[in-house]
């Protein structure tokens, strides 16, 4: 178990539900920093093989995550560049 | 569902989106940070136009000309007394002076402790990378002992500023320390500084790869960030002379929190001037009033 991991459950763990999130990205601005690749808490995204114009290869969702994203916008916040977001895809959320 | 590109961010109505991207460097800090200041400005609740965004100069002196807002980039080091004159004619403005930890702690140190003994209306962001980056990675006042820059080819030897001991000392109302992976933590502070009469102060520790991660084997951004993940901790009462920044010490932690919250009297030079208020002018006509 990680450290700082918890086993306790939220007393309204049942009734939550896990909103589903679509990834945007504007591939003109990226500067392949990685941040919101590997601080991505669900590892949804992936570096492009193909490169923008200016040679930096952009985040994309990899294979297998298509619905992996919960919306955190954490890469939005977190991009130097403004070149990601996401939107919460309405009645697409699940409960855990 | 996989990826969709888009042309334009849901936060570009705050930027001047026509310039970006922007010159810094892959993997700045200044980006997120920068992020976190037009969220709060957002959420404020205050209407945009009664901001203001003042810097000095440097690579974060270039954040105004990046805000879709009232924003002013002063001469070097001057950016809180420009602001200073903002605040004390127009009131009703919420100032902010968001620069570099060079332009307002070593070229405009003198500035910042009397606009903090002052007490004036102001929220300063300092965005501290360890160096002066824009001009190519020299020591700076809050470069850390042993840390190599292009003017201390053999580590640096000497002692930097404490930025939040050095507020808190000279007398800001608000003090916090966050860094550029710290967003949502420090987007509140910023929103909790915005609601504060007085001089606020909120560090933002930021990666520089270029300018400082380079010469002290920091590969890249990412790493200086995991940096801040691994070391980084929050402690709010912490005692403000234990804030030192050491790199060397890799057991040392990187202590952030909001550490300072108090109140105290806002500058008002007018106030000896003004007679005294309430009894002599309004007296008569509230009796008036009741008699009637």
């Amino acid at each position: 178990m990680l450290r700082g991991q918890s086993t306790r459950v939220p007393l309204d763990w049942k009734a939550a539900v896990l909103p589903q999130g679509q990834v945007y990205v504007i591939p003109s601005r990226c500067k392949e920093c990685r941040f919101c690749i590997d601080f991505c808490p669900r590892d949804v995204l992936t570096l492009s093989t193909e490169t923008n114009v200016r040679g930096y290869r952009y985040p994309v969702v990899a294979t297998g995550k298509d619905v992996a994203c919960v919306h955190c916008e954490f890469c939005s916040l977190v991009c130097p560049e403004y070149a990601i977001y996401t939107v919460e895809v309405a009645g697409a959320g699940v409960t855990p | 569902m996989t990826t969709l590109m888009a042309e334009r961010h849901p936060s570009d109505p705050l930027f001047r989106a026509d310039r970006l991207p922007h010159i810094w460097c892959p993997g700045c800090g200044i980006g997120p940070a920068m992020h976190a200041y037009a969220q709060a400005l957002v959420e404020s609740g205050i209407p945009l136009d009664r901001h203001v965004c003042v810097s000095g100069i440097g690579c974060s002196g270039r954040v105004p000309g990046y805000l879709n807002i009232d924003s002013y980039h002063t001469t070097h080091g001057r950016a809180i007394p420009f602001a200073m004159a903002v605040a004390l004619v127009r009131p009703q403005l919420e100032v902010a002076v968001f620069s570099g930890d060079g332009d307002l702690f070593a070229i405009g140190g003198n500035h910042f402790i009397h606009a903090a003994r002052r007490n004036v209306d102001l929220n300063v962001i300092c965005i501290n990378n360890f160096n002066y980056g824009m001009t190519g990675g020299q020591v700076g006042p809050t470069t850390p002992m042993g840390a190599r820059a292009t003017t201390a080819p053999y580590g640096n030897y000497e002692q930097p500023f404490s930025l939040p001991y050095l507020a808190a000392a000279t007398g800001a109302v608000f003090v916090a320390r966050w860094t550029s992976l710290h967003l949502r933590q420090l987007k509140q502070a910023i929103l909790r500084a915005m609601k504060k009469r007085g001089l606020t102060f909120i560090e933002v520790l930021a990666p520089c790869p270029v300018g400082f991660g380079r010469p002290n084997e920091i590969g890249d951004a990412m790493e200086e960030m995991m940096l801040y993940r691994e070391r980084c901790v929050v402690d709010h009462g912490a005692p403000l002379a234990a804030l030192d920044i050491d790199l060397r010490q890799r057991d040392h932690p990187i202590v952030l929190g909001n550490f300072v919250d108090i109140e105290r009297p806002v500058f008002d030079p007018l106030a000896m001037r003004r007679p005294a208020p309430e009894v002599e002018d309004h007296a008569p006509l509230a009796r008036k009033e009741q008699e009637g």
